[in-house]
């Protein structure tokens, strides 16, 4: 790291001048300026405009739906990465480029396939109706659409993780005599746990944040089914400037706990990591 | 482990989210009202004052439930199967909308309750910078060049099509129903126009907040709304001295209702918008009443316009819809030159 490069001083100066006024003109700056806006009343106005019922309300389904959709992606993100590192079948590939698509899918095109399944005149709607069951336009929809948009993160994280461990750790405890289970347990957690974490981190960003998938199925009713960054949008065309700041900056103080969490992470994965690699 | 410990610790959270909310919701007779943008004060506020009244007459606990968006988009919403029990949008063609396609209401709607189902009218108006520096008077200083117009999309705001069929209005009537003078004077006009927005609210907040244009074509009751509720002296309202008469209309989704149970409560609802509270709540929101009594009160409220409707210029919104917001109408023909 100390050697010196090739480029003079000067030019590797200007460079991290002009990174540095880049990352704080376009990320430090917008940030503050939530913070600002939204405390610039003073603290007792932005701590009632957070207890606001509607925002509550706002809170609490964001919250229902990370709780709900963050465990289910955990499991099948570790279901499927171990099926796709550990054994062959046919069709890996397809199933690889499946857990893929929502990542590139446009989130108004996630949405819009749940009103195109579930919607009054979509492929399933009018069995639904028949049965008295709605789910467009209520949470479940948002929770719905909120695991298709989230599915790959745990996966896309453990994947490559999985590949460059191998698999002798394993095949080592199933030749001693221990089961699927204890073999999963025992020997492939502990050795994925840092990047599971990470992608659960990931996970629960973007269950919390996701706009544009759920606001398709949202229907906008507040108090029933508005997201916070949702209700963070109607505060905002209701003129209430504070209310909508104060709400966004509950959301930008989640993503700073997420981005000093995974930084902790891949701090305390290095230091695990370290005596491995110098063993080798 | 520190997993278990994680599972412990979240586990009551889980439970005690998931719960609250069905538990508390499962008492309570609910009502869900889908209007249009500039609607939302006024609805926080008839809302409260109409759960007071149904206390009142029936001892029953009501919660009004309200949904925002722009006209269209909210039609489309209940179509693709949002359950509402009654509909405030902002023009009759989006509650057409709802009749054809999903059949949810009968196609008479508009004539099961007074004043062709309006509980309120409006008109457009103009709204300026403080001191009015490009002296902005009527509608033809609209298409001067060197003017920024914010007004939303035709395509999917109903404001937006109450502004366009207005200026198309007053041109048919400055040039004596010339059709090709009055298209070419929207196309001047258009062209002064920087962005469209996507709704009534998001053209205000881009005129207000973001500073963008010389003039914003909106709402009376919207108009009113930015210049009392918020920075006041910083804009000036415009009548023009002509404009069309806006008539937002309101409507019981019947079959909605009906699988609810909550029909007699939702006529109840809209019936209550023509009584001298709704129409005095509407009227302290800008909205002008039909009420005579309380539109005298608020006389000083609403200068005086000359006002011309749909039916008079357009024949019906259902026409007016036809030819100039389909594919192809009179409005894609100026966009795309």
């Amino acid at each position: 790291m100390s050697q010196s490069r090739q480029e003079p001083t000067i030019i590797r100066r200007i460079l991290i001048t002009i990174a540095l006024w880049y990352i704080g003109f376009f990320l430090v700056l917008p940030l503050m300026i939530v913070f600002a806006s939204a405390l610039h009343q003073g603290v007792g106005v932005y701590l009632s405009s957070l207890h606001d019922p509607m925002t509550l309300a706002a809170i609490r389904l964001t919250l229902l739906t990370a709780v709900v959709a963050v465990p289910l992606n955990l499991f099948f993100g570790i279901a499927a990465s171990w099926a796709i590192v550990k054994f062959d079948f046919r069709g890996k590939n397809l199933l690889l480029t499946l857990i893929d698509l929502p990542l590139s899918v446009s989130p108004v095109i996630s949405g819009l396939i749940y009103v195109l399944l579930f919607g009054a005149h979509g492929a399933w709607g009018p069995w639904l109706k028949a049965h008295g069951i709605q789910i467009i336009f209520t949470p479940a929809a948002i929770i719905l659409t909120t695991l298709f948009v989230t599915f790959p993160l745990v996966a896309r994280e453990l994947i490559p993780m999985m590949k460059t461990l191998g698999n002798d750790e394993e095949e080592a405890a199933i030749t001693l005599g221990a089961g699927g289970f204890k073999t999963f347990w025992y020997v492939t957690l502990p050795n994925i746990k840092w990047g599971l974490l990470y992608g659960v981190l990931l996970c629960n960003a973007r269950a919390m944040g996701e706009f544009g998938a759920v606001s398709v199925v949202s229907g906008h009713i507040r108090g029933l089914t508005n997201t916070l960054p949702l209700h963070i949008e109607i505060l905002y065309n209701e003129y209430q400037f504070t209310a909508a700041f104060a709400a966004a900056s509950l959301l930008v103080f989640l993503a700073l706990v997420t981005l000093v969490a995974k930084s902790l992470i891949e701090l305390k994965f290095k230091a695990e990591q370290m005596p491995l690699l110098k063993g080798k | 482990m520190k997993l278990k410990f994680l599972l412990i610790f979240f586990l009551p959270a889980i439970l005690w989210i998931t719960f609250s909310g069905t538990v508390s919701r499962a008492k309570k007779i609910t009502l869900l009202n889908l209007s249009y943008d500039p609607t939302r004060e006024l609805y926080e506020e008839f809302n409260n004052a109409f759960a007071k009244h149904w206390k009142n007459q029936t001892g029953e606990d009501v919660t009004i439930y309200q949904s925002h968006g722009g006209s269209g988009k909210q039609a489309r919403t209940i179509i693709d199967g949002l359950e509402a029990d009654v509909v405030t949008l902002a023009l009759a063609y989006d509650i057409d909308a709802i009749a054809e396609r999903a059949g949810l209401l009968d196609q008479n709607w508009q004539s099961l309750l007074p004043n062709n189902s309006c509980p309120y009218t409006s008109t457009i108006v103009f709204l300026v910078r403080k001191g009015n520096p490009k002296n902005i008077r009527d509608w033809d200083d609209l298409a001067k060049p060197g003017i920024q117009i914010i007004t939303p999309n035709p395509k999917i705001s109903g404001g937006a099509r109450w502004n366009y069929l207005a200026a198309w209005g007053v041109a048919l009537h400055k040039w004596d129903r010339d059709e090709q003078k009055a298209m070419s004077f929207l196309k001047t006009i258009f062209k002064n126009v920087p962005v469209l927005d996507s709704g009534a609210r998001g053209a205000a907040t881009t005129f207000i907040e973001r500073k963008i244009g010389d003039v914003l074509i909106t709402w009376e009751n919207e108009a009113y709304l930015a210049v009392n509720k918020l920075a006041g002296d910083q804009f000036e309202i415009i009548v023009p001295s002509l404009s069309i008469l806006a008539e937002p209309p309101v409507a019981l989704v019947k079959r909605n209702a009906d699988q609810h149970g909550t029909r007699r409560m939702a006529e109840e609802y809209l019936k209550y918008l023509y009584s001298e509270e709704g129409q005095i709540i509407a009227a302290r929101h800008y909205f002008r009443p039909q009420s005579e009594s309380v539109a005298q009160r608020y006389a000083d409220q609403f200068q005086p316009v000359k006002l011309f409707t749909i039916k008079d210029v357009f024949g019906s919104w259902k026409k007016a819809q036809r030819t100039h917001f389909s594919d192809g109408g009179t409005f894609d023909q100026i966009y795309e030159n």
